[in-house]
């Protein structure tokens, strides 16, 4: 047997006398088990489940017809045009506000890495947006911020136009005019400071011996930037793109709340799509349908984002 | 600017206590330009939340007035009618899901991660991969198996649904926290304690707890967000009995109409533990959203 064996790169364990070598490793797995067990239980059977429903014609409101169809609801899921516009949707969506916050949250990390008056302060307040509940803060966007009447957008706007002597501001009802923007940007003012938080701690870990010697040797404020900060950013920058992809594609919350997925299918993505395939058309095996394309989506993510956490984790293991 | 004229101007205790926490070795100051954009872009993205709080300290009448009343007259009245109207349940129900799952993940994390890490199994990274894996299943794939689960065990509407789900939830993050700070005791001296004869509870109690303490406590407001936080379960698995804070807040502008001062309110109470522990916690926060990867 190997057990003895340690793990490549940890340090070895000392023997212990008295117990055999196999009693030893049990002995050591044990505590593992409930969590690993429990963990099997509550999150592999469901997707079994999924996988199962997602072959069957099975819609709630006609009990006496569900019958096994094979793959005919994938079919569905691939050619239907509301998915395929949940699916773009989920796409921009995405992409959009994982890219603005990143680059958001970069400048602000950057500010907030130098010395400035209050900047204890500064920082405490830009994690605030990300610490609001994410259906309170969509609630707020929609009513306190967007509404057409009273929000404190068209309000600040008619304040300003009364300033310059108009008798009043323009009325953009934001929601029904820029559905899209609207999510985005109450999602992009959640997740700023997730990223500003992840590079920041980046900046902090870079060695300042380095940024010392290129400030002697005469490097601009930007070459240090480009040759020298960005590359030491670049573990960070992946970790946080992916974690926020990761959440940002889940995106229930804002959507469920500011738009309910409109006007139209505007901003209905594909987790909102698939609520509304399961509550609403009550078709369970289209729904399941959906779920298992964008588990299938996800694995597909979560290989690149495993790659970078596994190349972050490797440089622990091997300090 | 070395270190001993920053320490010579004035205001100087302030700035050494700030540079203890964040710098590393006399960052550069921000010119007065930059760190005048600094404070823009702080005030520009605190407003919503100065906003949600100032207004609901606000009467009706003056929360939905265009041009905004900044300066009206402060009032508690809309949170006397929050509770009146009955937002008691609902936070007791969050906070049961909240701190139960919590207590329970920890518990779970806790064994594991001591045995991914102090005493590593073999295969250990897989294990740890395997966990995180989960992580990535969106939520809303599950939702109708566990929907179906759920409601052919008799159990919708019940808060301990919500316990198991959020427990599931966060098991894999609190998984890889945990391990991330047990990893941080010195192997140095646990081989010593254990050449010495230190038993097992001895080791855990005398070098293993007070390094992973403050990694704990991290990890258990990390939970805690998640679950108070959590929507798309709570709002599709429960109904009355068990609804949390999350549910309660879209119910109530269904239900009631538009009030808003009384919606900044509730959405500023809802929010007020997970802002205060966030506050409280930012440095360990960070640690915990990336799982532990970035220090």
């Amino acid at each position: 047997m190997t057990t003895l064996t340690a793990p490549p790169k940890t340090a070895s364990p000392p023997v212990r006398p008295r117990t055999s070598p196999r009693a030893g490793a049990w002995k050591r797995r044990i505590p593992l088990l409930p969590a690993l067990i429990f963990t099997i239980i509550v999150t592999q059977l469901p997707f079994v489940a999924t996988l199962v429903i997602s072959t069957l014609q099975w819609n709630i409101l006609k009990p006496g017809e569900r019958h096994f169809v094979g793959l005919s609801n994938f079919k569905f899921v691939f050619t239907d045009e509301r998915l395929r516009t949940a699916v773009l949707n989920t796409v921009v969506l995405t992409a959009s506000v994982v890219l603005i916050s990143v680059v958001l949250g970069l400048g602000l990390a950057m500010l907030l890495d130098r010395r400035f008056l209050g900047r204890g302060l500064a920082r405490t307040m830009l994690i605030a947006p990300f610490l609001v509940m994410p259906v309170a803060a969509a609630l707020l966007w929609k009513h306190a911020i967007y509404n057409p009447d009273y929000g404190l957008l068209n309000g600040t706007l008619n304040a300003v136009w009364r300033l310059f002597g108009a008798a009043n501001g323009p009325t953009v009802d934001w929601v029904s005019s820029y559905p899209m923007p609207a999510v985005v940007i109450s999602l992009v003012w959640q997740w700023t400071p997730f990223m500003m938080l992840i590079l920041l701690a980046g900046l902090q870990a870079q060695p300042g011996d380095v940024l010392e010697a290129a400030r002697m040797d005469g490097a601009s404020a930007l070459q240090t930037f480009r040759h020298i900060t960005l590359p030491h950013l670049r573990q960070y920058i992946e970790l946080g793109v992916l974690l926020g992809t990761i959440y940002v594609v889940q995106t229930f919350d804002a959507v469920y709340t500011i738009t309910q997925g409109g006007p139209g299918s505007q901003t209905t993505n594909l987790p909102y799509e698939i609520y509304l395939t399961m509550f609403r058309k009550y078709e369970y095996g289209q729904a399941a349908a959906a779920g298992v394309v964008v588990v299938l989506g996800s694995i597909v993510i979560a290989t690149f984002a495993l790659r970078t956490i596994a190349s972050l984790f490797r440089e622990e293991v091997s300090r | 600017m070395t270190a001993h004229t920053a320490v010579a101007a004035p205001g100087a205790r302030f700035k050494k206590i700030l540079r203890r926490k964040d710098d590393h070795g006399g960052a550069p100051r921000l010119s007065p330009l930059w760190t005048f954009v600094a404070w823009l872009a702080t005030l520009a993205f605190f407003a919503p939340v100065a906003w949600m709080v100032l207004t609901s300290f606000h009467r009706e009448a003056d929360a939905a007035t265009n041009p905004p009343t900044p300066f009206a007259p402060l009032t508690l009245d809309q949170y006397k009618l929050l509770f009146s109207r009955d937002i008691t349940p609902f936070l007791l129900n969050s906070a049961m899901a909240s701190i139960i799952s919590t207590i329970l993940v920890l518990a779970l994390a806790v064994p594991t991660a001591y045995a991914l890490s102090i005493k590593p199994v073999r295969k250990w990274t897989d294990v740890m991969f395997f966990f995180l894996s989960t992580k990535f299943l969106p939520a809303i794939a599950a939702l109708l198996p566990v929907y179906l689960i759920v409601k052919d065990a008799g159990m919708l509407d019940n808060v301990w649904t919500l316990i198991v789900l959020y427990t599931a939830m966060n098991l894999p993050i609190a998984v890889w926290m945990m391990r991330s700070f047990l990893a941080e005791v010195p192997k140095e001296i646990l081989e010593a304690a254990e050449v010495d004869g230190a038993n097992l509870l001895t080791v855990l109690w005398r070098i293993v707890a007070p390094v992973a303490m403050p990694g704990l406590a991290a990890t258990a407001l990390i939970c805690f967000i998640f679950s108070w936080n959590e929507f798309m379960f709570a709002v599709n698995l429960t109904a009355t009995n068990a609804s949390t804070a999350p549910v309660f807040l879209v119910g109530f502008i269904t239900n009631e109409g538009l009030f808003l001062a009384r919606l900044c309110a509730a959405a500023t109470l809802v929010s007020l533990p997970v802002l205060i522990a966030g506050f409280a916690a930012q440095d360990k926060l960070v640690r915990g959203l990336s799982l532990g990867a970035v220090k």
